[in-house]
């Protein structure tokens, strides 16, 4: 299974509820735990001047990002590590295509990474008959799935403990009342030899310090780790809008993001790469190739408004606190960043038409935006992409006509309560089949009961 | 001391005596109650929609009705919300009257408390169990979560625990119609999670049509009541 683009998202989300109504339940759960660690994790700390900080940290990093590019890529080389540039997915491909067959690769491990899973590295290797394997928890049951990631963080936050207990009976032999901590006993066992065998490492990279050529990578299972020091290749996919200038500005980072997606006060470990092994050093890869990926990015930086999206340091808390998300998981957004973020970054990287209906899967309930560690006013941005959508024609016509019509009515107050009047005596029931609008509501409510008289007319006649 | 009241458009057509409510609350607490003619809709529909030039002109219409006006009191949170929050930047042409009739625009139980200052009503809660349900843009646009409880408890009843509280309904205005699905898996994750209570009650009247047109559609729910009418109930009851 993989991902279609986000165009069929209310069907999506209408088949989770309907097909799968567990998923509502597993995400549902999940999240509420994920928020509550966030909770507690952000009372520990001044978060306030935290977010605060981490905002103007990444919004000058934004603004100054072809020096600070330019800065990570000769700290990088001169570190020893190969930087490439990617503009698009295909060019990021095209250079993991090279490394393979320059250093004849036949097996791979991958760190999470969901710019991996943006840019399609595992379908690209295996269509190179490279064998690919997950090594994150999460991830390594949606790969043996065959289903890519439903959530930032927690990749298979959908499924429940049963499914994975099932998946792994069937896939590594397991009894089928096994414990989590035996699950995950087994999962680790397979993925040893997978380690030991690989010869290319691929990860992604939380943050850039421009100032040491640092890739720095948070996680709690340590497989990033291995990925990344065992294999004798090293490829990190880093997007560009990764850059904070300094080591520094990291140490914060990696806090504040730990606090914000799983309420820890920083991940159990932490990877800081910045080059190849060195001669006097016993571990580590050979090689390290750290590819720059823009897939979009700059086509979003250059709008006015949306730019502010690319602060995110994908935490998963917009996730975890969002109702819409809740109900569905990521699976009905239709592409690889789900959620408020992902509403918010599908317009600008996809394209507005291929993004939408997403920048209106949204209450505008701003539940995301008080939780967002770069401050990132997503609420703000979806309206923004939302008046694109009207300029460019893409929204239905019937919202267009209705929407001028009742703005007609709502300068005139006399044709208004003509037309509160009509609506007191239209059954709504019926009126529902004609009007789209108000079918959606019926199809899922009762149809709302007018009062027996308006406010202004009741004010009219005297308020006892 | 004189309120203009804004029934808002949800208000006037459907919560009509929740808004009669209000008056009679406003009344009571010794303030003369005006209901400006003229007065239709803030225009959060269009704004929320992404219509701007939509926006605009029903706020300037806004502007115009309530320009007189005092204080400007709405039985709505989300009304409120759009006018503080979004009028100065959405009236370009006078971001100045803009900006003043947001600092003298409350939602209703934000007034009564912070302006007021009331804390009791009367007693006619006492015994009731009540879940309040935050209207989302009355807790994050106005900053509004301590005033109806505490309203509310003013009046006797007793505001239980409620893990949903503070989570949307799924109305959403247009949403609740775009993505009917979702909007209405958001209101049962809200009725499935209730509490045994005597009624529910809440700041806004889009949040009270989305979860009693939900419950009404699963046959199953509590009675819904507008705030102001709970706490008209509070005063006489």
């Amino acid at each position: 299974m993989s991902f279609t683009g986000p165009t069929k998202y209310r069907e999506e989300a209408a088949k989770i509820l309907r097909e799968t109504p567990e998923v509502r339940t597993s995400v549902t759960a999940a999240t509420r735990t994920f928020d509550a660690h966030r909770i507690r994790a952000w009372e520990q700390i001044d978060a306030e001047s935290w977010r605060d900080w981490a905002r103007d940290v990444k919004t000058h990093a934004l603004g100054n990002l072809d020096a600070y590019l330019e800065q990570a890529e000769e700290q990088l080389t001169a570190n020893g590590a190969h930087v490439h540039w990617a503009e698009t997915a295909d060019d990021a491909l095209a250079i993991l295509s090279e490394v393979v067959r320059d250093h004849g690769i036949e097996s791979t491990v991958k760190a999470k990474s969901m710019l991996s899973e943006e840019l399609g590295v595992n379908k690209h290797l295996e269509g190179l008959g490279v064998h690919v394997r997950e090594t994150d928890l999460g991830e390594y049951i949606i790969q043996l799935l065959d289903q890519p990631p439903s959530h930032i963080v927690g990749p298979a936050i959908h499924l429940s403990v049963d499914d994975c207990r099932r998946l792994f009976h069937e896939k590594l032999g397991t009894p089928l009342d096994a414990e989590p901590d035996e699950l995950a006993g087994a999962a680790r066992d397979a993925l040893r030899a997978e380690f030991l065998a690989a010869d290319l490492g691929i990860s992604g990279g939380n943050f850039l310090a421009a100032d040491s050529g640092t890739v720095a990578l948070i996680e709690n299972e340590g497989n990033i780790r291995l990925s990344t020091s065992l294999p004798r290749v090293h490829v990190a996919f880093v997007g560009i809008e990764k850059l904070v200038p300094r080591l520094e500005d990291v140490s914060g980072f990696l806090q504040l993001t730990a606090r914000s997606a799983t309420g820890q006060p920083i991940g159990n470990f932490v990877s800081l790469i910045q080059g190849p092994r060195k001669s006097d050093e016993v571990d580590g890869p050979e090689e390290v190739h750290v590819v720059l990926v823009d897939n979009g990015r700059t086509k979003l930086l250059a709008d006015d408004v949306a730019w502010e999206a690319l602060r995110c340091v994908r935490c998963g808390a917009c996730l975890n606190i969002c109702p819409v998300y809740r109900q569905t998981g990521g699976h009905a957004y239709g592409w690889t960043y789900s959620g408020p973020i992902g509403a918010i970054i599908a317009p600008g990287m996809l394209g507005l038409e291929e993004a939408m209906p997403l920048p209106f899967a949204s209450s505008l309930c701003g539940a995301c935006t008080d939780v967002c560690p770069v401050r990132i006013p997503i609420p703000e941005l979806l309206v923004h992409w939302r008046e694109q959508a009207a300029r460019q024609g893409l929204t239905p016509a019937t919202e267009t006509l209705g929407l001028k019509a009742y703005t007609k009515l709502a300068q005139s107050p006399e044709l208004f309560a003509v037309a509160n009047s009509m609506l007191r005596h239209v059954p709504l029931e019926l009126a529902g089949r004609a009007l789209p609008v108000l079918n959606g509501w019926i199809q899922e409510r009762a149809a709302p009961t007018s009062s027996k008289k308006s406010f202004l007319e009741m004010w009219k006649e005297g308020i006892e | 001391m004189r309120v203009s009241l804004f029934a808002t458009c949800l208000g006037n057509q459907f919560y009509a005596e929740a808004c009669a409510d209000a008056v009679r609350l406003l009344r009571h607490v010794g303030v003369d109650v005006d209901v400006p003619e003229g007065q239709t809709c803030c225009g959060q529909p269009a704004h929320n929609a992404g219509r701007p030039d939509e926006a605009r002109s029903m706020a300037t219409h806004i502007m115009h009705v309530f320009a007189d006006a005092e204080y400007v009191v709405l039985p709505s949170g989300s009304c409120a919300g759009m006018i503080r929050s979004f009028y100065r930047e959405l009236i370009d042409s006078d971001p100045g009257q803009a900006e003043s009739l947001a600092g003298r625009t409350y939602e209703l139980s934000q007034f009564l408390r912070r302006v007021l200052n009331v804390d009791s009503l009367g007693t006619g809660l006492r015994g009731r169990r009540v879940a309040y349900h935050h209207g989302c843009h009355a807790l994050r646009e106005l900053g509004v979560k301590d005033e109806p409880i505490s309203l509310l408890a003013g009046c006797g009843a007793e505001v239980v625990e409620w893990e949903a509280a503070e989570e949307c309904c799924g109305f959403g205005g247009l949403f609740s119609a775009k993505l009917p699905e979702v909007s209405a898996a958001m209101a049962d994750r809200k009725l499935d999670t209730l509490p045994d209570i005597d009624f529910m009650t809440s700041s806004d009247g889009g949040c009270l049509l989305q979860l009693s047109g939900r419950a009404a559609k699963r046959r199953t729910g509590p009675p819904f009541v507008h705030l102001a009418s709970a706490l008209w109930r509070g005063v006489t009851e």
